[in-house]
């Protein structure tokens, strides 16, 4: 999940707005841009979109750090296309939030300036090539979990956002697994990549889904707002009933000796993972939390005199051709 | 705040097939109407979508108000006759 | 030596090392619409490698295949031209190089399409339309920041005196170029010269850039003779797996 811990705005509007409002939101239609609309779900949802924006930026870079080292041509291609869809989807996700009343500058200057987070599972380091799969199969796997769901959120820029982008995604997660499937079938040192890969983002991708639901205070008016389409707990435990299946047929061990089939409640039943760590990495403390910001800071720096240029050429192009009419 | 002119906002429509009206598909920001048309190609058809693509920039687009919903859209709404099904023509008569 | 083998890597090494030099943007251009665009220049680039190595691998006829050749390598047996293996340095000069190799990819897969060999035909085929959209946004970005502001345009003339010497080495013919010609596989790569400098003159001039008088030209990539230092930099980066675990299937 690419959105964590939003908090809901509160909001102080007409009560009598606000009760019409959520019955539109009951009765299932969609939400544009110039309809009326609460300020606490305005600022929520720029909060969110902005969020899950920057995460596909920063999600950027622990893949990109591996292009350059891919080890066929076809897998060159192939996580090369799956990091600019990367791209794609954060500008797509931008251009949502936009027409909520905030500029792709603004947001972005909030992610540098630290005023708004992305998803913790960035600040990970990606230290071999099975991290490229295990991501692909684990991150984009727990991703896709959040984002379905969302293809249906009341917010019609966003639902439209995420549609294009779950058709987009469909081939990220296979991508990682097929990467996986070679590493487990090849040599002894590709086995243990893959199983020192899953080793090290199993927790990690367990912390995607956000805090437990008993811990988790954010909830209720997002639920009711349907910009939050399922609880924190609900869609971890779908991540890993379908998963846990996956790792097996991989032949890879989830690091978790608590793992077992509760024939019961029809789950699995799973440790917790290290939420200390979890809040560590999200309040700036996270392998690669500076090195993320750092990377980002300087790609904005450094493209300065680029989109400084780009507009001055426009203004002087637009004055050349007044002049000559 | 924003220290430099931030590229404007575009709006991109694009044909899918020959024979298609152009659709809405998204936006995105460009310094000009070429480049938008630049940008547009590069992100939105990634995956063969597209055989013509429209740019308007999105502060030209102007929109009818929700609040003007009713007026405009509903007088629509009683023109029943507009609709095929209107017009009840017996079976006798064939595919019509 | 085998003379369309040698042909054929040079094609397959240029779009190899332009590609992986292109992919290096990804995550940080100036602006996500730019990642976007550079990251289609470069699987372009990297689908053209797959091709022509893949060729060149046929007809070498010794069981190796595009991979093996790209990946398993040293500097020395490489064939691309000097300018596409420096360093991007900055988004002007990236760009800069991108438009000088469009400029002469152009007219040579146009004039590769009437090739006597039928698959450097096809593979030209397949690989100008791309190209003929590379230099369509190379062309406008080098006017635009050229023309841009103040400082944008003294970026652009300093990389334009960088690559300068990189840009002759292509048109320089030699014993493959002459071979491939008798056998009417590829023009000489000297006849293109002259709609190559009308290309580069026409867009630095509309991009207020002065085109430098010097016609000295750096040689050694095409004959593999004298690399850069910077390819065998590039090369340990992207050969890292293929030559730590040899033999390992990816």
């Amino acid at each position: 999940m690419y959105a964590q811990m939003i908090k809901s705005e509160a909001t102080q509007d007409d009560p009598e707005m606000l009760a019409a409002f959520q019955a539109r939101i009951d009765a299932g239609e969609k939400i544009e841009p110039k309809d009326w609309m609460p300020e606490g779900y305005r600022k929520t949802l720029i909060r969110q979109i902005g969020q899950h924006a920057h995460s596909e930026i920063v999600g950027q870079l622990p893949e990109g750090n591996w292009i350059t080292r891919a080890p066929t041509l076809e897998r060159k291609a192939n996580l090369l296309a799956k990091v600019q869809d990367e791209a794609g989807h954060g500008l797509y996700l931008y251009c949502a939030a936009e027409t909520l009343g905030v500029s792709r500058d603004e947001l972005t200057e909030m992610l540098l300036d630290g005023r708004m987070k992305y998803s913790s599972i960035f600040n990970y380091p990606t230290l071999t090539w099975a991290d490229m799969g295990a991501v692909g199969w684990l991150v984009d796997g727990a991703a896709i979990m959040n984002q379905v769901p969302l293809q249906r959120t009341s917010y019609g820029p966003y639902a439209r956002a995420m549609v294009r982008i779950c058709k987009e995604e469909s081939f990220h997660q296979r991508q990682g697994f097929h990467i996986m499937m070679a590493m487990v079938n090849g040599s002894d040192a590709q086995k243990r990549m893959a199983q020192d890969a899953l080793n090290r983002f199993w927790y990690p991708a367990l912390m995607m889904f956000g805090p437990s639901d008993k811990d988790s205070v954010h909830s209720t008016q997002s639920m009711a707002w349907k910009i939050k389409m399922n609880t924190n707990d609900e869609l971890r435990q779908k991540f890993v009933d379908e998963t846990v299946p996956q790792a097996e047929y991989l032949g890879l061990t989830v690091p978790d000796e608590n793992l077992r089939w509760n024939e019961e409640t029809g789950h699995y039943d799973f440790s917790e993972p290290d939420w200390s760590e979890f809040f560590d990495v999200i309040s700036g403390n996270g392998p690669c939390n500076t090195d993320r910001l750092n990377a980002r800071q300087k790609a904005w720096d450094d493209g300065a005199w680029v989109r400084e240029a780009m507009v001055a050429h426009a203004e002087k192009k637009r004055a050349r051709k007044l002049a000559a009419e | 705040m924003s220290t430099s002119k931030e590229w404007p906002l575009w709006e991109v429509f694009i044909r899918g097939q020959h024979g298609m009206s152009h659709r809405h598909v998204g936006s995105l920001h460009a310094a000009d109407a070429e480049h938008a048309i630049r940008n547009a190609r590069d992100v939105y058809t990634r995956r063969n979508e597209g055989v013509s693509i429209w740019v308007v920039e999105a502060a030209q687009i102007t929109a009818s108000s929700p609040s003007e919903k009713g007026p405009l859209y509903e007088p629509a709404r009683d023109k029943v006759y507009r609709h095929p099904t209107f017009y009840d023509i017996p079976e006798e008569v064939g595919k019509m | 030596m085998n003379h369309l083998f040698e042909f054929l890597l040079r094609q397959g090494d240029n779009a190899l090392v332009l590609g992986h030099r292109t992919s290096e943007w990804c995550g940080v251009a100036p602006a996500l619409e730019e990642d976007i665009a550079l990251a289609n220049t470069a699987l372009d680039l990297i689908g053209q490698t797959q091709l022509w190595l893949g060729y060149a691998a046929e007809v070498e006829g010794e069981g190796r295949t595009a991979n093996d050749l790209a990946f398993r390598r040293d500097a020395y047996d490489f064939r691309n031209m000097l300018m596409v293996e420096v360093p991007n340095e900055d988004f002007g000069r990236t760009l800069m190089r991108q438009f000088f190799f469009d400029a002469f990819q152009v007219p040579w897969l146009d004039a590769l399409q009437t090739s006597s060999d039928q698959r450097v035909a096809e593979i030209a085929a397949k690989s100008l339309k791309e190209a003929k959209y590379h230099i369509a946004r190379s062309a406008e970005t080098v006017i635009a920041l050229g023309d841009g502001t103040e400082d944008s345009n003294a970026r652009m003339q300093a990389a334009l005196a960088y690559l300068w010497p990189y840009t002759g080495e292509v048109f320089v013919d030699d014993d493959v170029d002459r071979a491939m010609a008798d056998q009417g596989v590829a023009p000489l790569p000297s006849t293109l010269r002259g709609q190559w400098t009308a290309t580069v003159t026409e867009t630095l001039t509309n991009a207020n850039l002065v085109q430098p008088e010097s016609g000295f030209a750096h040689a050694g990539g095409r004959s593999g003779k004298r690399h850069t230092e910077h390819l065998g930099h590039m090369l340990a980066t992207m050969q890292t797996l293929q030559r730590s675990y040899p033999g390992a299937v990816w």
